[in-house]
């Protein structure tokens, strides 16, 4: 799951003559491209932005900036922060394993790392939910030691960790395999140890993907609905997501202040987007 | 000799395999195997019996018939994009790739939510649907709109890259020959493009069986007519009828398995034509 893309059109076409041969479809596609565009994500997206304000600015304010609203984006965003960080130290971990390292059924475990994006959401909610509620397999050791996991934030912390992994993986995967070893070879030979050749040759290499697998799993936990409701508790001001939030407003039939609570969760998309491009262009001038 | 002075001492790799092999174990695995585990804990009658219900079966009718609308209607507009982004250079090109992988990072709640907005009984358009008679918030449109949001991206993303360096060239040299548009899409692209379309396809299909948040806001949770089988997982287990939630679910997880399998298999056979997308 790697985004390609920039903002500007420095991408071009290889072997493209403009003008002097004409390849059809050029409208005929754009049209649909544009179309289809417009009509699913672009046209709805802006209504829930005009919805947002049309109570007016206070209104806006005291719907996206009142004090359970703050709570629910400060549980969503700090603990995307927190499970994002955590599996850039995993993820970096199990990349390194898959691309170094031969061991027997290598492709089966490489296979498992997308389980996440192909598992529903739902299904890895109530599967988490049964593993860590203080009567499941890990849940009942972790309660012992007096760590509660499920109906507590650290439950949101644990679903985000398994929507996260592959995102930082995948992203790592190909940059590790790209690793000039010569560099590696060098700095051995030349007395440094072990430690200090990934702290100074690997790590900074890899900076920019890892990143980029970061802002992947933090946008992603971030607006995370299906697997965190179930293990969270959904309890106000203390394990509620900023989703779930919204949902809630929604059954209440406050759609401006859904609206205002979406505006912000868009407001951080956003943000992310233009992060990711930036670090796009990062990683394009690594490479040279 | 200069390889294995680069590898890492015996104690660091089997430290370092050991953290890979416990995490994905735990974090991936158990919450797999918990799902299998859960859904025929009771015996193989319950599992069955759950899976055959009335509203399961409606659940999973409404699934398949939710994704047989929205995975083409997305193929069709990803092939569209992938052609007229790799194919031609305009302004805003960036912008527009920029665009299309947006909905990836729309939390699923929103995605659903705004059609709430438009359509909703409270919705832009909700009046006017309303003296139409027609419904779609609550109703199988609702599913198929919030479902389309979500997998927007999935076939584009996978088609750019791959006809971007495959280039114009041999549409080209098909052109010149006298092949008309058509003919060149379909004898040239397409079996140029057919493991990378397959590969988003599989992906679209996943998430489109797979989606929950945006088409619980959409659904209204109406048993037996609009519950997709996440939805129906999710009544399930708020009636703590955990078995029959569980059973409902290991379809979903056998969905996964063999969405995994299948694209692991791609990869591994079709590495050269999917490479692009590195």
């Amino acid at each position: 799951m790697q985004h390609a893309f920039t903002w500007t059109s420095d991408r071009t076409v290889p072997g493209a003559r403009p003008r002097s041969f004409r390849l059809p479809g050029f409208g005929l596609t754009l049209g649909i491209t544009l179309f289809w565009l417009s009509f699913i994500v672009l046209i709805p997206l802006s209504t829930v932005l005009a919805r947002s304000w049309s109570g007016g600015w206070v209104h806006f304010l005291e719907a996206a900036g009142s004090a359970r609203a703050l709570a629910a984006y400060r549980l969503s965003f700090g603990v995307a922060l927190l499970a994002a960080a955590a599996n850039c130290l995993f993820g970096l971990i199990v990349a390194w394993v898959l691309v170094r390292y031969d061991f027997p059924a290598k492709r089966l475990f490489s296979a498992v790392i997308d389980l996440p994006f192909a598992l529903p959401t739902a299904v890895a909610g109530i599967a988490l939910t049964a593993l860590y509620a203080d009567t499941g397999l890990l849940g009942r050791p972790l309660a012992k030691l007096g760590i509660p996991v499920a109906y507590t934030p650290l439950g949101v912390f644990i679903a985000l960790l398994f929507i996260g992994l592959p995102f930082v993986v995948r992203t790592l995967e190909p940059v590790i395999a790209e690793l000039s070893r010569e560099q590696e070879e060098a700095a051995l030979t030349l007395g440094a140890s072990r430690l200090q050749t990934f702290r100074r040759i690997v790590l900074p290499t890899l900076a920019p993907a890892l990143a980029t697998g970061f802002a992947l799993a933090f946008a992603r936990g971030a607006g995370e609905y299906g697997s965190v409701i179930f293990i969270a508790g959904n309890m106000p001001f203390h394990s509620e997501i900023a989703p779930l939030l919204i949902v809630t407003r929604l059954e209440e039939y406050d759609y401006s202040g859904a609206a205002a609570i979406a505006t912000v969760m868009l407001g951080v998309s956003f943000v992310m987007l233009l992060v990711l491009n930036l670090l796009q262009r990062w990683r394009a001038r690594r490479i040279g | 000799m200069r390889a294995a002075a680069l590898r890492a001492p015996l104690g660091t790799r089997a430290v370092l395999m050991l953290v890979a092999l416990t995490y994905v174990g735990v974090m991936l695995l158990l919450p797999l195997g918990a799902v299998l585990f859960e859904a025929l804990r009771k015996g193989i009658g319950l599992w069955w019996a759950a899976i055959s219900d009335p509203d399961a079966r409606s659940a999973i009718r409404l699934t398949l018939i939710v994704a047989a609308i929205s995975v083409p209607l997305n193929t069709v507009f990803g092939v569209a994009a992938a052609w007229a982004i790799s194919k031609y250079n305009f302004a805003g090109k960036g912008l527009l790739v920029a665009l299309i992988e947006l909905p990836f990072s729309v939390s699923p709640v929103v995605s659903g939510l705004v059609f709430v907005m438009l359509f909703g009984a409270n919705g832009w358009f909700g009046p006017w649907l309303e003296d139409q008679d027609i419904q779609i918030v609550f109703a199988l449109p609702g599913l198929v709109l919030a479902t389309v949001f979500v997998t927007f991206p999935y076939v584009a993303r996978q088609l750019i890259p791959l006809m971007t360096v495959q280039g114009r060239a041999e549409e080209e040299a098909a052109l010149t020959l006298g092949a008309s548009g058509w003919r060149t899409f379909l004898r040239v692209t397409l079996p140029n493009i057919r493991f990378g379309l397959l590969y988003g396809v599989l992906l679209c299909n996943a998430r489109a069986m797979g989606e929950f948040g945006a088409v619980s806001v959409v659904s209204g949770h109406i048993r037996g007519e609009t519950n997709t089988m996440p939805l129906h997982v999710e009544v399930l287990y708020n009636d703590y009828n955990f078995v029959a939630a569980f059973s409902v679910a290991s379809l979903l997880a056998l969905l996964a398995l063999v969405t995994l399998a299948l694209k692991s298999a791609l990869e591994w056979r079709y590495r050269a034509e999917l490479e692009a997308r590195r």
